[in-house]
């Protein structure tokens, strides 16, 4: 075999390799809505996925949201007193964080701790056989595992994207007014001018997507997860991976989409 | 009366079953026996549909058991897995109530925590352990709650996988009475398996043993000492010398 032929079969096996992962992801995916309208619902599961997935990460999406809203504000300042534009920091803090810094970090955020708890879980319940007793308890795995945490996430993100978008404002404003001598009432009022409600829907919308992302990742690789701990390691590296690159990817693909409307 | 017939499953190029035909009577406790890795844990769980088998035929009451309502079906199963797999995040009696909680026999939750903490106690287990979660439990204590899960229901059908496994003598001697009264008071049928001799004297209507992927000897526990099978005989006297490899 020539050098070129074995570099095309590389590039073909990888290709493929690549294509058999979306189809199994999209098949996932399928089957995880379907099993979301067919009864019976594990109402209690759900309950206990709003609460880990939504309540327990406020305080890290609160913690992201408000430095980056400062350093923001700080650096907007710097960046307009070049052209004389620094009083452009209310709006410009406004508008990247709902329209893009709220949620893509806030994705993010979730991706570290929500995906990689869920795939551990998962995985480690795969491997200890929890996953096989559910079945012989006649329990489906896909109703009772992973439609709680998905349908939980894409509830729940969108409210953490909408509080991350709030904090990350106020971040700002504390900037701003406590050390770039804004006026208070003035930046208060510059943002909400600015914003419109398209601003806020999509910044939401992205919210719900990001969140599908991740807890679906963190259960598809759960289940795929390979034997022993080092499967269970495999399992929740990738699944973060995964979710992180989707979320970017889904972020550039849903901010064409809203740009264009 | 659950019936394997030609039953194969291959693992890449480990061929584990080759060819199993075993039938368990209706109310009657069959044991299996065998060396470690021979796949007495992979028999049961095609049973169950947990493996998909490679081919074969395994029939439950006469009916094809890979068709039809899976829930239906496993509803009467009960399954004690060979490392208890409990659900860790669950109190012991949420686990062992698990099927008392929801689905189909899903009962008042006061209800299902008295009927659970009944079963602890026919494992042996103070109702004291009912709210702790698993991994506070010792092995044998987890293997026991793993015990009271698959008989919580009262399934006609029960599969114990080394139920004695890391026990003391005396536990030991009380859970084999506990299956043994499960399958005479209440007409279970029941696979068990395991590799203490006393247990299997103690439970076993009929023994199976497998080896090499087939079952090589099949009959019921009156025999196990008259047999002349090579093979069953060195298992019994736990022989290093013999037809069964030690290496393997
Ligand atoms: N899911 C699986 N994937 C690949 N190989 C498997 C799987 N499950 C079992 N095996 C293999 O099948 C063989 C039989 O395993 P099994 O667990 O049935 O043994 P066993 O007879 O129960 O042994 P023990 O008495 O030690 O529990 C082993 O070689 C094991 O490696
Ligand atoms: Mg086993």
């Amino acid at each position: 075999m020539t050098p070129l032929i074995a570099a095309l079969a590389t590039l073909g096996r990888v290709a493929l390799a690549f294509f058999a992962s979306v189809g199994r992801v999209a098949l996932f995916a399928a089957s995880t809505i379907s099993h979301a309208f067919r009864p019976p619902f594990y109402a209690r599961e759900l309950a206990n996925a709003l609460f880990h997935v939504g309540w327990l990460s406020l305080p890290v999406v609160g913690l992201t949201a408000v430095f980056t809203g400062g350093a923001l504000a700080l650096q907007i300042y710097a960046g307009g007193a070049r052209f004389n534009a620094e009083a452009v920091v209310p709006q410009i803090v406004a508008i990247g964080m709902v329209r893009e810094l709220g949620p893509v970090l806030v994705g993010l955020m979730i991706a570290a701790r929500v995906t990689s708890s869920i795939a551990a879980e998962i995985a480690t319940m795969k491997v200890t056989e929890q996953i096989d007793a559910l079945v012989t308890l006649s329990t489906h795995p896909m109703k009772y595992l992973v439609v709680p945490r998905v349908l939980a996430a894409l509830l729940v993100v969108p409210l953490l994207v909408g509080v991350g978008d709030i904090i990350g404002i106020m971040g700002g404003y504390a900037v701003a007014t406590g050390t770039l001598g804004f006026n208070a009432a003035a930046y208060l009022k510059n943002t909400a001018d600015f914003l419109q409600l398209a601003d806020i829907l999509s910044s939401l919308a992205k919210g719900a997507a990001f969140g599908f992302i991740a807890a679906l990742m963190g259960c598809y690789f759960g289940m795929q997860s390979g034997r022993g701990a080092q499967g269970v390691g495999r399992a929740t590296k990738g699944s973060v991976e995964a979710a992180a690159v989707l979320i970017l990817a889904a972020n550039f693909l849903l901010t064409g989409v809203f740009f264009s409307l | 009366m659950i019936e394997m017939k030609n039953v194969h499953k291959t693992f890449g190029t480990n061929a584990v079953l080759r060819g199993i035909d075993l039938s368990v009577a209706k109310g009657s406790s069959l044991v299996i026996i065998g060396g470690s890795g021979t796949g007495k844990s992979v028999t049961i769980k095609c049973i169950l549909g947990l493996i998909e088998p490679d081919s074969g035929q395994i029939l439950v009451d006469g009916k094809d058991a890979s068709i039809g309502d899976r829930d239906a079906f496993l509803a009467r199963f009960g399954m004690l897995f060979q490392g208890a797999a409990l659900f860790d995040s669950l109190p012991v009696w949420q686990n062992v109530a698990f099927r008392l909680l929801r689905g189909s026999l899903k009962r008042p939750r006061a209800e299902a925590r008295e009927i659970a903490i009944e079963k602890l106690r026919r494992v042996g287990l103070t109702p004291d352990v009912a709210d702790r979660l698993p991994a506070e439990l010792s092995g044998g204590m987890q293997k026991r709650v793993g015990l009271a899960r698959a008989i919580a229901a009262d399934p006609e059908i029960i599969f114990f996988d080394e139920p004695t496994a890391g026990l003391d003598p005396i536990m030991a001697g009380v859970i084999n009475d506990l299956i043994r009264e499960i399958v005479v008071e209440m007409g279970a049928t029941a696979m068990t398996i395991t590799h203490d001799m006393n247990s299997v004297r103690a439970i076993a209507d009929n023994v199976a043993m497998l080896h090499d992927g087939v079952i090589k000897w099949n009959g019921p526990v009156t025999d196990l000492d008259t047999t002349e099978d090579p093979y069953l005989h060195q298992f019994i006297t736990g022989s290093a010398t013999g037809p069964i490899a030690a290496i393997r």
